[in-house]
């Protein structure tokens, strides 16, 4: 509903909305800049804003200390796996709900959804009972099932919502012409999926990387991705702002950027094609 | 145009899935409720037989009960009421022609890219610290005593950080739904002269209404369940328990799996409620 106003006006708008997007955005400013401070200059009083001696002496600290490349490399392949799994299943069942509808078909999709709403907590001791028993814990395996599952509702839905817009006329053009059923997914369907897919592994992997309930209470050592590395420096022992911030920093970086990418898949995919 | 052999594939692809989350839900559930009626101490001696509904009482009659639904109800209405006013505010100031609307919306995003862990650990620390924190700076500068955010007023600090993390969440689904607004209806409403209160509660808000609809409950599902905002914050002390972490407690620190899976099989009953009317309203969408 954009319209033209005055140019005070737009001056006026122009200058609270900076302000507003510069003060939600100042924890994470502050975060990536002191992360280049010395840990005195982190905590000098008054707080030092930009006149300070960058280094990079905090980023070689944490990695050092931490094996921070341990715990990237954990995250990587847990949230990249379970979404790749997770799109894996989820594509044929959103192919087919979206082209060859049932009756059923909006139960399923509604049921899928109501399993986004267990509790975690409420079944977390069976699953680390059977992660137990299974030899899953602490395995990066036994997180990859268990975020693919947790995510795999969102997947088909947003699946779902691209595979509807494609128009299903081009599908029976397809056939008329005498493509086979191989011919019409990989020439005719797939070339028009593909962005829906990879907005949908984009979020997805954003959120299997952010999952913070089920990555701490699973892991220990081996298994541990950013999510845990940020964690254990909730202790008050040795905690050093520079430090927590260059840590940080490492932690939310690469999510942050991707994150910029998917604002639009966002809303689609998290109000389930509900506003769009 | 669906033959039968197309029909059948199509079960045939949508049954992995189906079959997984079947049992993503199934198997834990039944354990949860399996256990809620045992006597299960896993570290004192294990399953020592029925508990009957004893779990169940024991659960609700405990004095951190109560608490713990006030706490998991004020956190929750807390963040929906900032979020969603805020929301709106944001939403409409930035649908307004501005330059460098592009930027602001990404800085106005970030903070629900930050991992939940990042985000209280970083508050925890760097602004809410007593000592050392930004706040307590600012605090002495007007000559104020610093206040220790996480203990002194731990519900407002939690409230604060939660809503910090879903404003953009709520920010961009109420923009969304703002640029859908159809301005012919606005501008003949202005030339009416109907006030900007007028226009903003007869006209906006109700075009608002289910996009709010959406975040309320979308936002409630989450934050019922959070989890590490609390964890690494306070772990649970000044008041901050909540009824999923106390649930966490019972289970995993006191080792009590009868009690704690009652507890959970309540609040799985409490996040059933709340997702009816969700499936409600986007089930309606789909038609």
């Amino acid at each position: 509903m954009a319209r033209s106003v005055t140019p005070r006006r737009k001056l006026l708008n122009t200058t609270v909305a900076w302000a507003i997007g510069l003060l939600i955005f100042f924890p994470i400013l502050w975060t990536i800049l002191t992360s280049f401070k010395s840990e005195a200059e982190a905590i000098a009083a008054p707080p030092i804003f930009l006149g300070f001696d960058w280094t990079l002496e905090n980023y070689r600290i944490v990695m050092e200390r931490s094996d921070y490349g341990r715990f990237l490399w954990n995250s990587i392949i847990i949230a990249g796996l379970s979404t790749i799994l997770g799109c894996i299943i989820a594509v044929p069942a959103a192919w087919s709900m979206a082209f060859v509808p049932s009756k059923r078909t909006k139960d399923i999709l509604l049921w899928m959804l109501s399993t986004k709403m267990l509790p975690a907590v409420g079944v977390l001791y069976p699953i680390y009972l059977l992660f137990i028993k299974m030899g899953l814990l602490d395995s990066r395996a036994g997180l990859v099932v268990v975020l693919m599952l947790i995510n795999l509702p969102i997947i088909v839905w947003m699946l779902y919502t691209y595979f509807k817009e494609i128009p299903g006329e081009i599908l029976e053009a397809a056939r008329m012409d005498g493509a086979t059923l191989r011919q019409e997914l990989i020439y005719v369907l797939t070339p028009m999926a593909i962005p829906g897919i990879a907005s949908t592994l984009l979020l997805n992997f954003i959120l299997a990387w952010n999952e913070a309930f089920w990555t701490l209470n699973l892991t220990a050592v081996n298994a541990a991705p950013l999510t845990a590395f940020i964690a254990s420096y909730s202790s008050p022992e040795g905690l050093f702002f520079a430090k927590l911030s260059a840590a940080s920093t490492m932690a939310i970086a690469p999510i942050l950027i991707l994150g910029w990418f998917s604002q639009k898949q966002l809303v689609r995919g998290l109000t389930f094609g509900a506003v769009k | 145009m669906a033959t039968k052999a197309s029909r059948s594939a199509a079960r045939l692809m949508m049954a992995p899935a189906v079959i997984l989350l079947l049992g993503w839900m199934l198997v834990p559930l039944i354990m949860t409720l399996w256990f809620s009626f045992r006597v299960y101490l896993p570290l004192r001696g294990g399953d020592q037989g029925w508990a009957g509904f004893s779990n169940y009482t024991r659960f609700v009659t405990s004095s951190a009960f109560w608490p713990s639904i006030q706490t998991t109800l004020i956190i929750v209405l807390g963040v929906l009421a900032i979020t969603v006013i805020f929301g709106i505010l944001i939403a409409l100031l930035l649908d307004q022609p501005i330059w460098g609307q592009g930027v602001v919306r990404i800085l106005v995003i970030a903070p629900f890219f930050v991992m939940p862990t990042v985000s209280a650990l970083v508050w925890k620390n760097m602004f809410m610290d007593p000592v050392n924190g930004l706040f307590a700076h600012l605090w002495r500068f007007f000559g104020a005593e610093p206040v220790s955010w996480l203990s002194d007023a731990s519900m407002p600090s939690i409230i604060m950080i939660v809503s910090w993390q879903w404003l953009p969440f709520a920010t961009l689904i109420l923009l969304t739904a703002v640029q859908s607004l159809d301005s012919e209806q606005l501008e003949a409403a202005e030339m009416d002269g109907a006030p900007w209160i007028k226009r903003f509660w007869f006209i906006i808000l109700p075009h608002l209404s289910r996009a709010i609809t959406i975040v309320i409950l979308i936002q409630t599902i989450f934050l019922l369940a959070i989890f590490a905002e609390i964890f690494v914050t306070t772990g649970g002390a000044f008041g901050t328990r909540t009824l999923s972490y106390l649930i966490f407690q019972r289970v995993l620190e006191s080792q009590n799996v009868g009690l704690g899976s009652a507890g959970g099989v309540y609040a799985i009953i409490l996040a059933n409620i709340i997702a009816i009317f969700l499936m409600r309203i986007v089930g309606k969408n789909l038609d």
